[in-house]
């Protein structure tokens, strides 16, 4: 098929740094895909909702404020409650400032990969590319 | 009838290009999850409404009947389409238009429109960067991104059908945002009823406002960003340029507007009301549908004729040898093509 892959890049919560997010966001579209970002400042349930209209792939949230505990989580609720299935067919990323041992419990709230600084665009692309949870329609 | 084989041989990477083209697939094991997803959208469903559009954006099976359920269950939206130069504030206009709409009571489905990359392929659709919080969870407003995935005239190849799907939802307004146009993008005219163009002060004199293409086909101007200095000079050189036209029926009013602060806005979404009714009025608006369904018509017309003499052409090796010809200066490209529409025509 013809389709490309799509990818909300969002920036949950007060954190006003998107250089890492931009930076995301242009590696995607260079490696061809559809990037939607959402600009600063997003709700999770803004956040949920964007990724429900857009009709994304992947959903690549990039935080640095230290709130990803709660905003994450409450994000995947909200988009479970949008798409209206607990069965999420989105690869979903966190990326930014999140301590090595926060991470389990992201995963276990439905996180599929953690990125912190230092890692390359590169292996997030590739990463995103290979873990595709739904053929691209 | 099935165009979603690659072709064989060297013509395929150099010509075959139709799946992105989006010519649709149709097939029984399609029909079924298209039915599902029209009704589910039809029903309101936003998910499904959604996913319907990528099916439809990708030409993947199922489109062609979803397509048809959509056309007609369409209701009769109107559809405003928001274009002007990269930078004048189309997205920005495009959020407080929708806030106007909404004060207004109505419904809005936004489509909005940003380029694909000639290289990659890839695409940033920043439109959403500027959807204030106000109605980012309101469920009268569903907003959705495109990339033009290489078509040209500022739009996506898909906009008529997504505006279709939106239609059928129930949207009581339609908004298109065209990705940021030159001069001569004006593919929107095509869907809207009403286009509005944006303009800011300190683009270009009266000169670039007696040219033809995007200026001639708003049917609503709107000078943003009028704090700034020159503003009244472009107002007035699009007024000078609108007294040179033949006056007929509507004459389009030049709006000014800071869409940042909201100045203007209310203003603004009157005029689009109002060239509403007047279209409905003048009985315009029938007339502008006919021209462009033709339009629309013509377009699935070319890619189909295209898809079929390509394929058939291709099978039989006539495409080579009509290529050989044309390497070998046996003919002209004009003769080629014709001799193979002839061919391939029945």
């Amino acid at each position: 098929m013809s389709g490309k892959i799509r990818v909300l890049v969002g920036k949950p919560g007060l954190d006003g740094h998107d250089r890492g997010a931009k930076v995301i966001a242009r590696a995607y579209r260079d490696a061809g895909m559809e990037v939607i970002y959402t600009g600063l400042h997003r709700t999770p349930e803004e956040l949920a909702r964007m990724a429900v209209e857009e009709d994304v792939d992947v959903v690549a949230l990039s935080i640095l404020s230290g709130a990803h505990g709660t905003l994450i989580p409450r994000f995947i609720d909200c988009f479970k409650k949008e798409k209206g299935t607990q069965d999420l067919d989105v690869l979903i990323l966190a990326g930014g400032i999140i301590p090595e041992e926060d991470i389990p419990a992201l995963k276990t709230a439905g996180v599929d990969e953690v990125f912190g600084p230092g890692t390359s665009t590169e292996t997030i692309v590739d990463y995103t590319r290979s873990h595709l949870k739904r053929p691209v329609a | 009838m099935s165009f979603e084989r690659p072709l064989p041989g060297p013509a395929r990477s150099l010509y075959f290009r139709l799946p992105e083209d989006g010519v649709y697939i149709v097939g029984d094991h399609a029909a079924q999850s298209a039915l599902e997803l029209f009704e589910g959208l039809i029903q309101g469903s936003r998910p499904h409404l959604s996913r319907a559009i990528s099916v439809v954006e990708n030409g993947a099976p199922g489109a062609a009947e979803l397509l048809s359920h959509a056309y007609k269950a369409r209701k009769g939206a109107h559809i405003t389409g928001i274009t002007g130069s990269p930078g004048v504030g189309k997205s920005t206009l495009v959020d407080g238009i929708v806030r106007e709409m909404r004060k207004a009571g109505q419904t809005v489905g936004i489509i909005a429109v940003d380029p694909s990359s000639p290289f990659t392929g890839g695409a940033i659709l920043g439109d959403r960067v500027r959807m204030g919080q106000g109605h980012a969870l309101d469920e009268g407003v569903f907003f959705r991104s495109l990339a033009t995935r290489g078509h040209l005239g500022g739009l996506s190849r898909h906009t008529g059908d997504v505006i279709a799907l939106l239609d059928a939802f129930g949207f009581d307004q339609i908004v298109v945002e065209t990705v940021g146009a030159g001069q001569s993008e004006v593919d929107i005219m095509k869907y809207a009823h009403t286009v509005v163009v944006a303009l800011a002060p300190g683009l270009g004199d009266d000169m670039q406002a007696i040219k033809a293409g995007i200026l001639e086909i708003g049917d609503i101007f709107c000078v943003n960003k009028a704090d700034l200095p020159g503003a009244e000079r472009t107002r007035r050189d699009i007024e000078m340029m609108l007294d040179m036209k033949e006056p007929a029926g509507w004459r389009p009013p030049v709006v000014r507007a800071i869409a940042v602060n909201g100045e203007g806005l209310g203003d603004l979404v009157s005029e689009i009301f109002r060239h509403r009714s007047y279209l409905v009025a003048s009985d315009t608006l029938k007339e502008k549908k006919r021209w462009s369904y033709t339009a629309v018509l013509e377009e699935y017309l070319r890619l189909l004729t295209v898809a079929k003499v390509l394929e058939s052409a291709a099978r039989d090796g006539s495409l080579d040898a009509a290529l050989d010809d044309l390497m070998h200066g046996k003919a002209g490209p004009m003769e080629a093509a014709l001799n193979l529409l002839n061919k391939y025509r029945t």
